[in-house]
């Protein structure tokens, strides 16, 4: 498993998207929304099937857990799982 | 007698002319055909059109139905976008294989009966694999034939379930049924392994990313899209299958979170979505099939939509690998534009034609009161946008830069992602395009306030989650173990060892007889004698002249024993 660590250190002269400056910018910008999201829910009522899903940010604390929860999940996994992309190469050629 | 064409055979005339034709005449074979068969599809009424006797069994090649014509639909719309994207780099014999292949899948479309529906299966399994095998490298072979065989053992598996269905009830109709008997059983196993259910998943990601850029835009769309069509048509409402597409559903978010090649992390989640729809066909409401069918129209185009993007980055690059890529919006904007699209729209992001259609899903199981299906939909809604819709952009056209500065997609390709960038936002926008033409009426509004600000929490937080954890997401050269380590691996290994033991004792037998050969040899010689090589005759012991004493000696021996036994006895 070969880690990759060969990214270039950003740059201001770079494409406009991959400067620090911009991606200093998005940061903020996706935080404002992130909250615009949440407390969106104050004026529009989401209409909660089985309760809890109603509550204030239900939708936003769940989709991130769940989200934590499946990439430790596929980290683990992955321990078992992962070979060397030669695995089978090397398996069926004798 | 019919007053059309049948749709299937005006592809199949079209991949039967792409190889004849040259030039302008080919291009318009490949445009045209597809949208021919598009205008036939809509020709096709309901209820049964054509009907023919073979073997004293009625075939009715041609049925007609809202949700038939809408698959039928999207197929000939793949088939013409697809085309658009391949003619000028695909080989001819990989365009008119695709066009074959797609033929099959529109004739699964209109099958009113199991033997036509088998003929095409089995037209779409054949074709599939010579899509596959047009990869043109050692690994598109090898998986190719990997997949023949997973398909042809599928087939041999529905047939044995159509063969018991013919024997028991004597008809041959596709009619709704639950697995409740062998025959059924076998049906839904024979359907399920096209619809790469567990746990004969690992086809579609072994072959699809072998084949070539334009060859796995085709292979997204057909293959496990008729089986959903035929779960519906068969199995609508069968508990068992809510089980299996949670479990695919799952299944595609984690191996996709692990995988580093491209074009597999996309294949992951056509199982992903798959489930979806798999998952919506057991809960078999009028809502969860309408949520099922237009799921799967709208997932067409934007898998077909992403593989396009992800097949433009590796025709420019020819890098499989996210660890090889990066970086590429620079160079390819366009195409990374277009791949966005597509991975808004399998998020469900509001505005696109995910959001339209799998929301009915859910809704459909909130309906029901399941529980656990909502959540568990809701939390792979949350992990499609993990796996697919930032970690594909993502990894592919920011990350670093890899240093590579490619053109963007040649022109047809461009085209046809830009063709189907409009539809994944039109559906999104219009959701009643779909909505009218799905198998029931439809009584749903996806645009609530409540929904579009529950859904954009939840992906948002998703896309959130992604950039905090993307240290523990730092891709590695590595694949992942799936289910087919177990024929791939295990089984090879024992046929291996059962080869050597076979050869091992194959070996001792064969010296076991030449050593009795060779001992039964020298014992007759000694005792009967034989010819020497220069002829002379040396005699064995029973043909050696005995001197006169020891033949009275032996003949005392014989009598004394003779007597002493006289006595005893």
């Amino acid at each position: 498993m070969n880690d990759r660590h060969d990214h270039p250190e950003p740059r201001e002269d770079d494409a406009w998207l991959a400067r620090p400056s911009t991606i200093r910018l998005l940061w903020r910008v996706f935080a404002v929304v992130l909250a615009v999201s949440v407390a969106a829910q104050l004026l529009f009522k989401v209409k909660g099937y089985f309760g809890m899903d109603g509550w204030l940010g239900f939708g936003a604390g769940f989709g991130f857990l769940a989200c934590v929860g499946m990439v430790l999940f596929a980290k683990v996994l992955g321990k078992l799982l992962k070979r060397d992309e030669k695995f089978y190469a090397e398996s069926e050629d004798d | 007698m019919i007053d059309f064409v049948p749709p299937a055979l005006i592809l199949l005339a079209g991949a039967l002319l792409i190889g004849p034709a040259r030039g302008a005449l080919r291009t318009a074979v490949v445009l045209l055909t597809p949208l021919l068969t598009l205008a036939a599809v809509w020709q096709v009424p309901d209820g049964v059109v054509l009907t023919l006797d073979f073997l004293q069994y009625p075939i009715e090649p041609i049925e007609g139905s809202p949700v038939r014509r809408l698959f039928a639909t999207i197929f000939a719309l793949m088939a013409f976008a697809g085309g658009l994207y391949a003619y000028r780099q695909a080989r001819w014999y990989e365009l008119a294989a695709a066009y074959a292949y797609a033929a099959g899948a529109i004739g699964v479309s209109f099958s009113g009966d199991l033997i036509s529906l088998f003929l095409f299966w089995e037209l779409m399994a054949l074709f599939s694999t010579v899509v596959v095998w047009c990869g043109g490298t050692p690994g598109a072979r090898a998986a190719g034939v990997r997949y023949a065989i997973m398909h042809l053992l599928g087939g041999v598996i529905l047939k044995v379930g159509i063969e018991g269905v013919m024997i028991h009830t004597g008809s041959i109709e596709v009619r709704p049924m639950l697995a409740d008997n062998f025959d059924h059983w076998m049906i839904l196993i024979g359907i399920l392994i096209n619809a790469a259910a567990p746990p004969l998943s690992a086809w579609l990601s072994d072959a699809y990313p072998e084949s070539s850029p334009t060859g796995s835009v085709f292979l997204s769309a057909f293959t496990t899209k008729t089986a959903v069509l035929a779960l519906i048509l068969l199995f609508p409402g069968e508990p068992v299958l809510i089980g299996i597409g949670l479990f695919m559903v799952m299944y595609g978010i984690i191996y996709a979170l692990l995988e580093n090649d491209i074009r597999r992390i996309l294949a992951f989640s056509i199982v992903n979505q798959v489930g979806f729809m798999v998952c919506a066909i057991g809960i078999g409401t009028q809502m969860a099939i309408n949520g099922a069918a237009a799921h799967a129209f709208a997932h067409i185009i934007y898998k077909a939509l992403l593989f396009m993007s992800a097949g433009a980055v590796v025709y420019r690059t020819g890098c499989n690998k996210c660890s090889e890529v990066g970086g590429l919006f620079r160079t390819m904007p366009l195409t990374a534009v277009c791949g966005i699209v597509g991975a808004l729209a399998i998020s469900g992001f509001p505005l696109t034609s995910g959001f339209t259609t799998k929301t009915m899903i859910s809704q459909a199981a909130a309906d029901q009161s399941m529980v656990w299906v909502y959540f568990l939909l809701a939390a792979a809604s949350a992990g499609v946008f993990l796996h697919a819709g930032i970690k594909f952009p993502w990894f592919v056209f920011f990350q670093r830069d890899s240093g590579l500065r490619p053109k963007d997609a040649p022109w047809n390709m461009a085209a046809a992602m830009v063709f189907f960038s409009v539809l994944c936002i039109l559906f999104g926008v219009a959701p009643q395009l779909i909505y009218d033409y799905l198998p029931y009426p439809v009584e749903y509004e996806a645009y609530t306030a409540g929904k579009v600000v529950f859904y954009l929490q939840l992906l948002l937080f998703s896309g959130l989650a992604f950039f905090l954890m993307l240290p523990l997401m730092r891709r590695t050269e590595t694949i992942s173990l799936d289910t087919d380590w177990v024929w791939r691996v295990a089984l090879f290994g024992l046929a291996s060892a059962l080869q050597r033991l076979l050869q091992r004792s194959g070996n001792a037998v064969t010296a076991a007889r030449a050593w009795l050969g060779q001992r039964l040899d020298e014992r007759g010689r000694r005792l009967f004698g034989a010819r020497t090589t220069d002829g002379r005759r040396v005699h064995g012991v029973f043909a050696r002249a005995w001197p006169i004493g020891t033949t009275a000696l032996w003949i005392a021996v014989l009598l004394t024993a003779y007597v002493f036994f006289y006595y005893i006895a």
